[in-house]
């Protein structure tokens, strides 16, 4: 607190809105960020808030005037990856290489700058090259990864009726058809590409955003990982999802008995891993008008109830707009650690 | 963002550890806590020490699980990364599927 006159006046600390803005705010208004971010997943997730004693952490953490944070020495977890590097100087190879070398990533993906595995299937022979090549000279796990990309198989881009033009005209037996038919095409894709990386040498497949074309997405991913599985068994498979809820695009969709629309982590998480995963990742929106406090709140209430009940290693999405990062393309570093650090700490992540 | 969250919470991948736990998570589909212990064991070094470079180099140099070099820090006897990841699927007793490959290129 300072004084002014006779006034008490709490300090101002430097700090970011879910848009990466800078802003200041006091030390009460980001607790009470927090404590309202915390409520609202809690609310709209149906699932506890998190505690006092975790709310005052992450407070130290986000009320710190630190340009830069990390968790404690012993505490780190691994890094996976969604499409690893952005060569400004190189290759895709280089890319990286540079990752390995120079930024002590755990592990990598090669990507084709087209993120979809209905586009990847037509370039698998060049893919499968590069992949080679990263094996020959990566010594970190090299993972391929591509997005389900369910409303690629929509007209005009695919050979399916557009179900987002027919849901409007209230055509939804013929929307759901179209998906329906989408999906039986999109698991052959996924399944096509992911084994077709695996015989070049792929550590594992990572199918990154699934769910973001609603319920027929996410389930096309299942069945394509129920299929992967069952067919190389010593496959590692990431799911990383597009959201906090499945969107119910179709509406009736179920895996293993249970309806995918509307889904949360904590069932996404169930699904992924009695699909056959090893690795799910989870993701929790950013809202760019409130503070990046609120946001990591919101982020690690509705991911909580997934920690102790997970089998396979969880992965929380923490990139651009996700897991509380702000959602621009060149984060500060200063909001990216705070987020970091908060998620590993509260959660106890398996990775990020 | 790669670069931030490597330091902040990342295991320092081919400096130290990393890429050995993340082998664990992702092919046998093992939690952190799981992972670490198995591959400090087989390293026979404590989880601390996973994460920790100056530790991490000199060990996978003996053990010629591949690193890290820089332009005055040269390893030209180290292995080539495909030689390394043969070391790392015998070290860890997993198959890396690249090594796998090799071997039965080879007819090992």
């Amino acid at each position: 607190m300072q004084t002014i006159g006779s006034d008490t006046v709490e300090p101002l600390i430097p700090t970011r809105m879910g848009d990466g803005s800078l802003v200041e705010m006091t030390r009460s208004e980001i607790k009470a960020d927090l404590e309202e971010g915390t409520q609202f997943a809690a609310t709209k997730g149906k699932v506890s808030p998190l505690a006092e004693d975790e709310l005052d952490h992450l407070l130290d953490i986000f009320a710190s005037a630190a340009r830069f944070t990390g968790v404690d020495i012993g505490d780190e977890v691994v890094l996976t990856k969604d499409g690893t590097g952005s060569p400004q100087l190189g290759s895709r190879l280089d890319a990286l290489f540079v990752a390995e070398q120079s930024f002590g990533h755990d592990s990598c993906e090669l990507w084709h700058v087209d993120y979809s595995y209905r586009a990847v299937k037509t370039v698998l022979p060049m893919e499968q090259q590069a992949m080679k090549e990263a094996q020959e000279r990566m010594v970190i796990p090299v993972h391929y990864g591509a997005q389900p990309d369910l409303g690629r198989y929509s007209r005009p881009d695919g050979p399916c009726d557009n179900w987002s033009e027919l849901l409007p005209m209230m055509k939804i037996d013929e929307a759901r058809a179209a998906q329906e038919e989408a999906i039986e095409m999109a698991v052959e894709d996924m399944v096509f590409v992911a084994e077709g990386m695996w015989e070049a040498g792929a550590d594992g497949i990572n199918f990154d955003t699934a769910g973001a074309a609603g319920d027929g997405d996410f389930l096309a991913t299942l069945k394509a990982v129920e299929l992967l599985r069952k067919r190389n068994p010593e496959m590692g498979i990431m799911v990383g999802m597009a959201g906090e809820m499945v969107l119910g695009t179709h509406g009736q969709l179920e895996y293993d008995g249970k309806r995918l629309a509307g889904m949360k982590p904590l069932d996404q998480m169930r699904s992924v891993q009695k699909a056959g995963a090893t690795i799910f990742g989870p993701a929790i929106n950013v809202n760019t008008s409130k503070s990046t406090a609120w946001n990591t709140a919101r982020a690690i209430t509705f991911v909580k109830p997934c920690m102790p009940e997970a089998k396979i290693p969880v992965h929380m999405n923490v990139g651009m707009g996700v897991g509380g990062v702000p959602m621009h393309a060149f984060a500060p570093v200063d909001a990216i650690t705070r987020c970091s650090k908060a998620v590993v700490d509260i959660l106890k992540l398996d990775g990020l | 963002m790669d670069i931030a969250h490597s330091c902040a919470s990342g295991m320092n991948g081919l400096r130290a550890a990393g890429d050995l736990v993340v082998r664990m998570q992702m092919s046998q589909g093992m939690r952190i806590k799981e992972a670490k212990a198995f591959v400090a064991d087989r390293l026979g070094v404590s989880t601390l020490m996973l994460s920790d470079p100056l530790t991490m180099h000199e060990l996978r140099g003996e053990k010629r699980l591949g690193r890290v070099f820089e332009s005055e820090t040269t390893y030209f006897r180290d292995p080539s990364p495909i030689e390394a990841k043969v070391h790392i699927a015998d070290l860890l007793g997993i198959p890396v599927n690249a090594a796998t490959k090799l071997k039965a290129g080879l007819g090992l």
